[in-house]
């Protein structure tokens, strides 16, 4: 392909972001990536090459966004100037736009890096286009399975992505996520994360929704020393030996300090460092030890890391904090069962019941099947919600299935109307209580933008 | 008379995919909230059956994998005391790949057949990698037995596989949005005696509490004869069956 078609694709891109914006059609995170794809369809890889440091590339169910904000973070304080898909449009059009929105007509790249969270089914045509660097797995957990199918395909497309990459790049793992070790293990020089504190353990048995309980070698349900969340643990195979691989990077001494963060210590193979964080609950400890060891290998230091953990804000909508008339609004992304669960932990782990919105979507963003709802362990709200508020598109669903984990009647407000669901909860709470809000993808999108047009919080794309 | 159900809930950590787990709350719930007492028994792979101690059976749909791990558990005598049982009466619910395991066979697209235990005369064949899988809301029409019930019945399907009924079984009911059985006939599900089977999951009962007390009264009739079940406050169920009945046109 010629210069000239890489302008054309580049100007092409750019015209249609600046379209977008001035019609205050939204961000421009994808569409532009679209059009300029269509002119110039290796635009992708070209771009892609002139990023002297190279690209890291970071995928799974859950975490990507908060992983991704984390990691360029640490990053740009060692000097890089990463171009990355900040606002989460993670399909290819999505990584192209961020690339478009950070390069001059010529094709030459504003940035010497990049940190591209990857959409877990699209990972082998971008690392094809990309030949990341480094290539972080993070986790498999059944989602949207209108859109993915069954997890099993995703881990197919992991190995198919391994296949592709290039011989000097370097694959980080999730260690205690049993499938996503079966596609990453045997792969040469692959480094390991996870959690080495078995205090945090939620038992030793699997919670309802649980992937991955069954040996991949051999169909033997694995024997967990530990669960940590969803099928996340330490586990073994006591037919064939398989086990969670050593771990390169990991947490220990995890206290977890419910919606106000947790406090550990990373050990590496650099040595050991105590962390606080404000980011709540488990999920957040396995992202920031996924950011930490990429950035350790990339050459940062150990004390760049822990400070930028220290500074961190949470992305748009996981575990953002919003202020409301004197209250604070908590904003937790919950779009599968695993998710949902260790949101509902964290939510509940202080001692007063709590004034919750939940806001189910089911757009095509979401997964349009909502049977998920029901793998969700929403029993644990009930002695411990005061007052829950059910809007969006599936709200009925919502109801009902709250009806049935057990919330009196009382406790329940159907509100179909996000803007009206948002006031109804802040109605319900007394003075300097928090409310929660737990939505879906779109859901998120949708309150946040009734929000910032109140002038509470920034647009995604400038967040 | 004090009155309970035995419920048998099949390979919970195999088959459990699309909050099929939802259709054992409700009917536990249904059935305490009237008074009956409810037992719910798990019976995972590798464990035996002992069929007469269940007055209900439910199965649900599962990953290829486990669906294969299933299908081998359930010719180890599983299968031959379920059909056994349903043909004394007893009642079973049977959804998406669950359904499929109690035809005859089920052909994937490549591959030899995973046999089924023939409890419903139905069988299922993968038309190929190329052709779409049949996923999204559905809605079908069926007869219920109470009077004023709707006679919807409303979930979510997504499914490779395409089946056709022989002469032993019944629809469930017709299709009047979605797919169904195979996207072509427009049946949906199966009937044989007190035994169904569906695509239908959303989970299916839910949203349709008519089909769920209509499974609680068959099951709780082959031991405690006639019985009335009383009329529930049903405001929240009906108003989710009706917003997807919108959300499937």
């Amino acid at each position: 392909m010629t210069d000239l078609r890489l302008g054309a694709g580049i100007l092409a891109g750019r015209l249609s972001a600046a379209l977008i914006r001035a019609l205050g059609a939204g961000g421009a995170t994808t569409m532009p990536g679209r059009v300029a794809r269509a002119v110039a369809p290796d635009l992708l890889a070209r771009l892609g090459r002139r990023l002297t440091r190279g690209s890291v590339l970071i995928t799974g169910t859950n975490g990507k966004t908060t992983t991704a904000r984390l990691l360029t973070g640490i990053l740009g304080r060692a000097g890089w100037r990463s171009i990355h898909n900040r606002a989460g449009a993670n399909l290819p059009a999505g990584i192209a736009a961020a690339l478009l929105a950070h390069s001059t007509l010529a094709g030459r790249v504003r940035g010497d890096g990049g940190v591209f969270e990857v959409d877990e089914a699209t990972l082998p045509l971008v690392v094809e286009s990309l030949r990341p660097r480094v290539l972080v797995l993070g986790n498999l957990f059944r989602d949207q399975l209108d859109r993915y199918g069954e997890i099993d395909l995703v881990a197919d497309r992991w190995r198919d992505a391994l296949r592709r990459l290039g011989k000097d790049a370097v694959v980080i793992y999730n260690a205690d996520d049993p499938l996503v070790a079966d596609v990453a293990r045997d792969y040469p020089g692959a480094r390991t994360f996870g959690i080495a504190d078995s205090t945090v353990r939620r038992g030793e048995a699997l919670e309802h929704a649980a992937d991955g309980r069954y040996c991949y070698r051999c169909g033997v349900p694995y024997r967990y020393e530990a669960v940590f969340l969803g099928h996340l643990g330490a586990y073994r195979c006591d037919s064939c030996g398989t086990a969670r691989p050593l771990l390169t990077v990991a947490a220990d001494n995890v206290r977890l300090r419910g919606i106000t963060g947790s406090v550990f210590t990373l050990t590496t193979p650099v040595g050991r460092a105590d962390v606080t964080t404000t980011l709540p609950g488990l999920y957040n400890v396995y992202n920031i030890v996924a950011a930490a060891t990429a950035a350790l290998t990339l050459g940062t230091t150990l004390g760049l890391v822990r400070t930028v953990v220290r500074d961190f804000i949470p992305a748009f909508g996981r575990g953002e904090q919003i202020t409301i008339e004197g209250h604070t609004v908590y904003m937790l992304l919950a779009k599968n069962p695993a998710g949902f669960n260790e949101v509902l932990r964290t939510v509940l782990s202080g001692a007063r019941p709590v004034v919750t919105v939940i806001a189910i979507n089911d757009l095509t963003a979401d997964g349009r099947d909502i049977s998920w709802l029901w793998d969700v362990d929403f029993e644990l709200l009930a002695r411990r919600c005061r007052a829950a508020v059910v809007t969006g598109i599936r709200a009925h669903d919502m109801l009902l299935r709250l009806k049935y984990a057990g919330l009196p009647s009382q406790a329940l407000n159907l509100e179909p109307d996000e803007e009206r669901a948002i006031r109804r909860g802040v109605d319900l709470l007394a003075p300097g209580e928090p409310l929660y809000v737990l939505p879906t993808y779109t859901a998120m999108l949708r309150i946040r933008d009734l929000l910032a047009r109140r002038g509470y919080v920034r647009a995604f794309w400038e967040d | 008379m004090a009155l309970d159900l035995r419920i048998c809930h099949l390979y919970p950590d195999l088959l459990n995919l699309y909050g099929d787990r939802g259709n054992i709350t409700t009917l536990a719930q249904r059935a305490r909230w009237r008074g009956v007492a409810v037992e719910v028994t798990e019976v995972p792979v590798g464990t035996p059956l002992r069929a007469a101690e269940y007055d209900l059976f439910f199965i649900g749909g599962g990953e290829d994998r486990q669906q294969v791990l299933a299908a081998g558990d359930l010719q180890q005598g599983k299968g031959a005391a379920l059909r056994e049982a349903v043909e004394e009466g007893a009642t079973l619910l049977a959804v998406c790949g669950g359904y499929q395991l109690m035809g005859h066979y089920y052909r994937p697209a490549e591959g030899g057949d995973l046999p089924g235990i023939g409890l419903l005369d139905l069988a299922t064949q993968h038309p190929g990698k190329r052709r779409p899988r049949l996923i999204g809301n559905i809605v079908i029409r069926w007869d219920p037995p109470q009077a004023g019930a709707p006679p919807t019945l409303v979930g979510f399907e997504n499914h490779g596989g395409r089946t056709v009924l022989g002469s032993a079984a019944h629809p469930l009911g017709q299709v009047v949005a979605g797919f169904g059985n195979n996207g072509e006939d427009r049946t949906e599900g199966a009937a044989y005696r007190n035994a169904y089977g569906t695509y239908l999951h959303g989970p299916l009962l839910p949203k349709n509490p008519w089909f769920a007390d209509h499974l609680i009264m068959l099951a709780l009739r082959r031991r405690h004869g006639e019985v009335e079940l009383a009329p529930l406050d049903d405001q929240i169920e009906a108003q989710a069956h009706e917003a997807a009945v919108r959300r499937a046109r």
